[in-house]
């Protein structure tokens, strides 16, 4: 569908004011994180001087909310891929009996809401020990991930030619072997896709964090945000600083992974 | 869900190597290739069976039991037969949050779908920066929703807010609408927030479906002098049908357990007015420890959840059925 020059810039005109309009809330949760703080009123349209007093209370009370985040976003991240990659791998390539029963099961996962997972894991862990702790935020977080991870890979090994994984195999490569040298390396576009969305997923998670912490031993930052509305409404400009500072790594993966996040959107990701 | 016939490179591996002496260490060789190979999805297997098998099973039992505080420290949670489930569904606080549930449910998806699909409609035009534009749509999507929801909670703050703001700048209301005050108004608000947020995966899966259709159509079409509306009409819409239900299925899904973007933007309130099934879930789970009537509320939760793919998915293989008639 070619168009005239003069109409495709017409567009170009209406669609940046289409994504000011959806991203307007972005930018005023920066431009309230700039405003002076003390205050409820709203503050001007431009966060002119800019003031991070917000940042520096935000700094304070929630650094260790953050670094608790990135921990437990990393550690979901691998167990997803780790335990998705080799799952998929097998679903794809091989003709096991009970493949359909494992993906019908996969697509009940995403019925089942997470405060029924909360219901049921919050009294098992109060039992081993895993209330308050990195591993349990985990574990739990990854309920969001390894499903999506599974579906996103197994969509892409399906496509590999099974030429490519016979000719291997004639080499005298065992199953292992073609897993690690041939499938991963082939994948590496779905690999980063799916890490991509398996951090954001356990990065954005509030309930599992809400639920299976008692304590402010390990604490995300998306609760650090949310007890921050409970306790702290006079200093918005640190409430919303840490809004900002939770949204960073949101904003900044989809600038440099732009092709993959876009890729796996488009695959039905979906929390 | 494998529709792949074709046998594996494994199948019948060695078939031709048979040598009665081997013959044995063959079959052990194969069992151990044929353990391997469910050695890679077991973890997996066994993680989802963990936690998402056990809750299943774990929430029916909590429902019949009477498993309070108490409980938490006596370990004591005895059989409660139907008692759980007849004080939550009898009362009003049950009939209110099924309500607001239906409704939050109903408004976001509609507000997403022809949102989403109008923005989609629109990138399917080639222009500059087009693709840019689309993917950095997504950002409301990919942000921690209680980032979002705190954002939107300043931004429609009755007296301080931006919204009011703009509203009282225009002359559109002298006092500004009670966004989060309101008891009608403080549900349109968390739709809206909700709408906000769902907008851009609509539009990322919709897009992804009007790629697929076939342009020679809307060529043929245009030849035989339809329209535009008519070629959304008997072209766009049947054959975007099969994606329309994967969008509306998961839709429902995701929505009916919504918590996050409800409990950041109003908690709940003005006076339960924003209360759903899966806020009150947790409320009574996690704030009264009322763990036995929580999982009532889950179940129904996930049964809604069911009965709608079932019905939908039923329906999206007639549509499909149509579809592929079509083309």
């Amino acid at each position: 569908m070619k168009r005239p020059p003069r109409r495709g810039r017409l567009s170009t005109v209406v669609g940046i004011v289409l994504l000011a309009v959806m991203l307007f809330p972005v930018y005023w949760m920066v431009n309230a994180s700039l405003q002076p703080g003390g205050s409820a009123l709203g503050g001007g349209w431009f966060p002119v001087p800019p003031d991070f007093s917000g940042y520096a209370l935000a700094l304070r009370d929630q650094a260790g909310n953050l670094v608790t985040s990135l921990v437990v976003a990393l550690g979901s991240m691998a167990l997803s891929l780790g335990l998705a990659a080799p799952a998929a791998y097998a679903l794809a390539l091989f003709s096991l009996r009970g493949t359909d029963l494992v993906l019908l099961g996969i697509l009940v996962t995403q019925m089942v809401p997470g405060i029924v997972v909360a219901d049921a894991v919050y009294g098992a862990y109060a039992d081993l020990g895993l209330l308050n702790s990195h591993l349990g935020l985990i574990l739990a977080d990854s309920t969001a991930g390894i499903p999506f991870a599974i579906i996103i890979l197994h969509a892409f090994m399906r496509t590999i030619p099974p030429e490519i994984i016979e000719a291997a195999r004639v080499d005298g490569a065992g199953a292992l072997r073609v897993f690690r040298s041939v499938v991963l390396p082939l994948s590496r576009n779905a690999l980063i896709t799916a890490a991509v969305f398996t951090f954001l997923f356990a990065w954005s998670d509030l309930l599992f964090a809400l639920t299976l912490t008692t304590t402010p031993a390990v604490r995300p930052i998306t609760l650090g945000v949310y007890e921050y509305l409970g306790a702290n409404t006079d200093h918005w400009n640190a409430v919303m600083a840490t809004t900002v500072m939770a949204s960073v790594p949101a904003a900044l993966l989809l600038v440099i992974a732009q092709r993959h996040v876009t890729a796996g959107a488009a695959r039905g990701a979906g929390r | 869900m494998t529709d792949r016939t074709s046998p594996t490179p494994w199948t019948g591996a060695g078939d031709d190597a048979v040598v009665d002496t081997a013959d044995r260490g063959m079959v052990r060789a194969r069992a151990r290739e044929r353990l391997a190979r469910w050695g890679f999805v077991l973890p997996a297997a066994a993680y989802l069976l963990v936690f998402f098998g056990y809750p299943l099973v774990k929430n029916v039992e909590l429902s019949f039991q009477q498993y309070t505080t108490t409980t938490l420290y006596s370990g004591v949670a005895p059989f409660a037969g139907l008692r759980n489930y007849a004080a939550i569904l009898t009362s009003d606080l049950f009939s209110e949050a099924l309500a607001h549930t239906i409704l939050f449910t109903a408004g976001s998806l509609l507000g997403q779908f022809v949102l989403g699909l109008a923005l989609a409609l629109f990138f399917q035009r080639r222009f500059p920066l087009g693709g840019v534009l689309r993917s950095l749509l997504l950002l409301p999507w990919l942000l921690p929703l209680v980032a979002s929801g705190t954002t939107w909670r300043w931004m429609l703050d009755p007296d301080t807010g931006i919204v009011n703001a703009v509203v009282r700048g225009l002359h559109l209301s002298s006092s500004g609408v009670p966004w989060l005050t309101g008891t009608p108004q403080a549900l349109v608000s968390v739709i809206l927030v909700n709408v906000w947020v769902g907008i851009p995966f609509n539009t990322a899966i919709l897009y992804g479906g009007l790629q697929e259709i076939p342009p020679h159509l809307y060529e043929a079409a245009r030849l035989d002098g339809a329209g535009p509306v008519s070629a959304f009409r008997h072209i766009t819409w049947p054959l975007l049908r099969p994606v329309v239900s994967v969008v509306l299925v998961l839709g429902v899904a995701y929505t009916v357990k919504a918590l996050d973007v409800i409990l950041t933007v109003t908690g709940g309130g003005p006076a339960g007015s924003t209360e759903t099934l899966a806020t009150q879930a947790y409320k009574l789970s996690f704030q009264e420890f009322e763990f036995g009537r929580g999982a009532v509320l889950g179940n129904v939760l996930m049964v809604i959840s069911f009965v709608f793919a079932l019905v939908h998915l039923r329906a999206g293989r007639r549509a499909r059925a149509a579809g592929q008639a079509l083309t």
